[in-house]
């Protein structure tokens, strides 16, 4: 349908609960996603804590939408960014993040990760080659 | 005069958590909530902050930490997990309270 294809992304540096910020986020880039764009997510800073698996708001009357991540891969979102230095200054390791993978269509629909571990200066690579950044 | 001190932000974006362990003095509490239980998690600048404070009680709200993932085996030693119960009888207890927003 659209005949250019842009490099958008969507940085995330906000903690989860405390905020709207987090899961407008997450609404915005699944109305993106019916754009055929080309999507990324970062997540940087506090946005780090989005992704940490467990989550469980039965106590504090809200919705938990951390299981709205594990839909981004059938909306062809596939690229998950997370930046290593944030992670380790909040003493938290790729362990302590929700498994999240999608099926590349490319490679007989074999399943992948879609959280790709980043140090700080690769990620401002990638964030150099974007044509649009969404700030949350 | 006891003060319970509150926090409702991350450490990591806000300054809130850092002035209040500058300003908690002996026999004095500090209540972390929202946000501010991510000061709880161990292996951070602002633990090492928290465990080397004497004398000062601190809590974290378990509804929050649940909320976010935080399990209580990633939690700083001597940090009381408390309710919204227990949270009320807090305030209660101490003469003032003071919320670091």
């Amino acid at each position: 349908m659209s005949e250019i294809i842009k490099k958008f992304m969507y940085i995330n540096r906000r903690a989860p609960y405390g905020t709207i910020y987090a899961w407008e986020a997450l609404e915005v880039v699944l109305i993106g996603a019916a754009f055929d764009q080309d999507v990324s997510l970062a997540f940087i800073d506090d946005g780090v804590y989005q992704l940490v698996k467990g989550q469980d708001t039965s106590e504090v009357d809200m919705k938990n939408f951390s299981p709205t991540y594990q839909a981004l891969g059938d909306y062809d979102v596939t690229k998950l960014y997370v930046e290593k230095e944030s992670l380790e200054e909040r003493g938290l390791t790729l362990d302590d993040l929700m498994p999240l993978t999608y099926e590349d269509e490319d490679d007989d629909w074999a399943e992948k990760d879609s959280i790709k571990l980043m140090s700080r200066s690769e990620l401002a690579a990638i964030m150099d080659e974007q044509d649009i950044l969404f700030s949350f | 005069m006891s003060i319970l001190h509150t926090v409702n932000k991350s450490p990591f974006e806000k300054s809130s958590l850092n002035s209040c362990l500058g300003y908690a003095r002996e026999g004095s509490s500090v209540l972390l909530y929202e946000d501010g239980v991510y000061g709880a998690i161990k292996g951070t600048a602002i633990a090492d902050k928290i465990s080397g404070l004497s004398g000062v009680k601190i809590y974290a709200l378990g509804p929050d930490l649940k909320a976010r993932g935080v399990s209580p085996e990633k939690i700083v030693d001597g940090i009381e997990v408390v309710d919204y119960a227990a949270f009320v009888s807090l305030a209660a207890e101490n003469d003032k309270v003071q919320a670091w927003v």
